[in-house]
């Protein structure tokens, strides 16, 4: 599929990301390279074939429901860019 | 004898203290890491603390490890608790750890001493080191061109003898590369060897810790103590840790290394090496033979779409709230969270968060990512089959030498291209070392040894009876021009 300035702006407001105008142009060009490149894929039929999402024989991992000692607070909000009365402050949602 | 041991001797025969060598350490970093960009944050008043406590073990008679006192430096983006951990990103220029990583508590209880963190590229992403918000690293051996990436501070550090050994992180080859084009060792364990606890992901099913080191014995050491078992990562394998060290070096009489023709595409000068290097082995009594991983031209597609895929959704928690950077003066959190993201991430890490958000949206899934994990699928099963008559396959590292700082960038998927040897690996989660196996123009070239999963021991064995037959890893890069 082509990629175009409509689709760079979807994408990136599907990821967050606020791209300035230079920006936009730029990834149109190399996100079509890439994906171009990613492309090659189709030539290969891959109907049947299980797909690998860890290459381990992974199972869910499972630990006791045993009541463990929290984080302090404080450290928690350690590295918060703004925080008050224990919380993690944001600008207003609504 | 590797360097690791030597120092160690040295220590405890009090040739020189840990401080000694800490303060040479350090004035060798301070004057070499401007020139090298080795460096993000260096530890000095905790390195010299550290030193004087083994000291005084010294003094006392008391045994100390063989990593004890020993310089090292980490990758960035392991956290490191009360040292910040930045990724080598604006994201998190100010962000400080209030943990360690597993492989950190692991090598705090045989106590090296940390002179510091090492550039890389921002998030793990790229292959030169150029990507960091903090200046590019270069190669101690020509500083015109790049050391590799992603962990090129933490390979040049070491290249450079400003440390014992260092560690990285390994995504699609971003250990081995920088170790051939550094001309040291390092490894990327069988996926799950190493805990991943308190690594700042990029792509969780393809990240592995490691070392950089100058000789096979050290790398084995390093192994030795951060591997293992760990209840707080889900990925981690519950399997007894090996000696990795023990019993180095014996006869490969009889081994055989495979050759997979389709990685010896590139640089001729690159490849004479290599095959260079298979005579070498052959000399031994290897037994070489040519073997085929069809779909290996498939690989790097699938591997830029899973490793991106992932990466947008780990990359998700920079959101401005909980730690890291925020922008100010925004109306609303989800103009804080895109114009946060849109201003600290550099452009690497958001072109990779877009391909991964692209490849992973509502009618894309299936045709990019389920298609690559697909791809996995076969790739993987080449490997088995190999496996099936091989001991060993032997590769390159990168199909051409150092690029000139600037180059890559200007082609971003001809140098994608460069990691089709080392991305594969981490595709299917089998081990590969890299060890130096020669020089062109200078600049020094790797060759990448690949087992079975779990079959560390024997790839640290067929690189130790290398380095027992060649020089290549006594070599260092002169560090007076700088």
């Amino acid at each position: 599929m082509a990629i175009g300035r409509k689709e760079v702006e979807h994408v990136a407001s599907l990821a967050r990301l606020a791209l300035t105008e230079d920006e936009k142009k730029a990834y149109e060009e190399e996100l079509r390279d890439v994906i171009t490149f990613m492309d090659k894929l189709e030539e290969l039929d891959t109907e049947g074939i299980e797909p690998t999402i860890h290459v381990l024989d992974m199972n869910n991992v499972f630990r006791k429901d045993e009541i463990q000692e929290s984080l302090p607070i404080d450290d928690v909000l350690k590295n918060a860019p703004d925080s008050e009365e224990g919380c993690f402050v944001v600008p207003s949602i609504l | 004898m590797g360097k690791i041991k030597a120092t160690h001797e040295s220590l405890v025969n009090k040739e020189y203290s840990v401080t000694e060598l800490v303060k040479t350490t350090l004035d060798k970093v301070k004057k070499s890491s401007p020139q090298l960009g080795t460096y993000i944050t260096i530890t000095e008043e905790k390195a010299l603390k550290d030193a004087a406590a083994i000291d005084d073990k010294i003094k006392k008679g008391e045994p100390i490890s063989v990593l004890s006192g020993i310089p090292m430096g980490v990758k960035d983006n392991i956290s490191t608790k009360g040292i910040r951990t930045t990724c080598a990103s604006k994201m998190l220029e100010n962000y400080t750890p209030i943990f360690d990583a597993t492989v950190m508590k692991k090598l705090n209880n045989e106590s090296p001493i940390l002179i510091g963190k090492c550039n890389m590229d921002e998030f793990a992403m790229g292959s030169t080191s150029e990507t960091s918000a903090f200046g590019a690293v270069k190669n101690p051996w020509s500083t015109k061109h790049v050391p590799g990436g992603s962990s090129g501070g933490s390979a040049a550090t070491v290249a450079a003898d400003e440390v014992v050994f260092s560690l990285g992180t390994d995504t699609g080859g971003s250990i081995r590369q920088p170790a051939a084009f550094c001309g040291i060792v390092g490894m990327k364990p069988t996926y799950g060897t190493v805990s991943r606890f308190g690594v700042v992901s990029y792509a969780s099913s393809l990240d592995q810790v490691a070392s950089f080191t100058k000789t096979v014995e050290d790398c084995a050491i390093v192994m030795e103590t951060i591997s293992g078992y760990d209840p707080l990562e889900s990925t981690s394998v519950n399997r007894p840790n090996p000696s990795y060290s023990n019993g180095l070096g014996k006869s490969i009489k009889g081994l055989k290394i495979g050759v997979p023709t389709e990685y010896f595409k590139g640089d001729s000068v690159v490849m004479e090496k290599i095959k260079a290097a298979l005579k070498v082995y052959e000399s031994l009594g290897a037994i070489i033979e040519d073997v085929s991983i069809p779909h290996a031209e498939y690989a790097l597609p699938a591997y830029y779409i899973i490793a991106s895929a992932e990466a947008s959704s780990n990359l998700a928690r920079f959101d401005g709230v909980r730690y890291g950077a925020r922008v100010e003066d925004v109306e609303d959190v989800t103009d804080m969270m895109s114009e946060t993201r849109g201003q600290f991430f550099g452009k690497e890490v958001k072109k990779r968060i877009m391909i991964g958000t692209y490849a992973l949206s509502a009618g894309y899934y299936d045709a990019y990512y389920l298609k690559a994990l697909k791809v996995r699928t076969l790739l993987k099963q080449d490997f088995d089959k190999a496996f099936e008559k091989f001991d060993i396959l032997l590769t390159p590292v990168a199909p051409c030498l150092p690029y000139t700082i600037g180059e890559g960038y200007k082609d971003p998927v001809a140098m994608y291209l460069g990691d089709l040897c080392t991305a594969s690996i981490n595709l299917v989660g089998i081990p590969g070392l890299t060890i130096p196996c020669g020089f062109s123009e200078g600049l020094p070239i790797g060759l990448q040894l690949l087992g079975k999963p779990f079959s560390e021991k024997a790839l640290l064995n067929a690189g130790a009876v290398f380095e027992q037959n060649t020089d290549y890893h006594k070599q260092s890069p002169n560090m007076e021009v700088l």
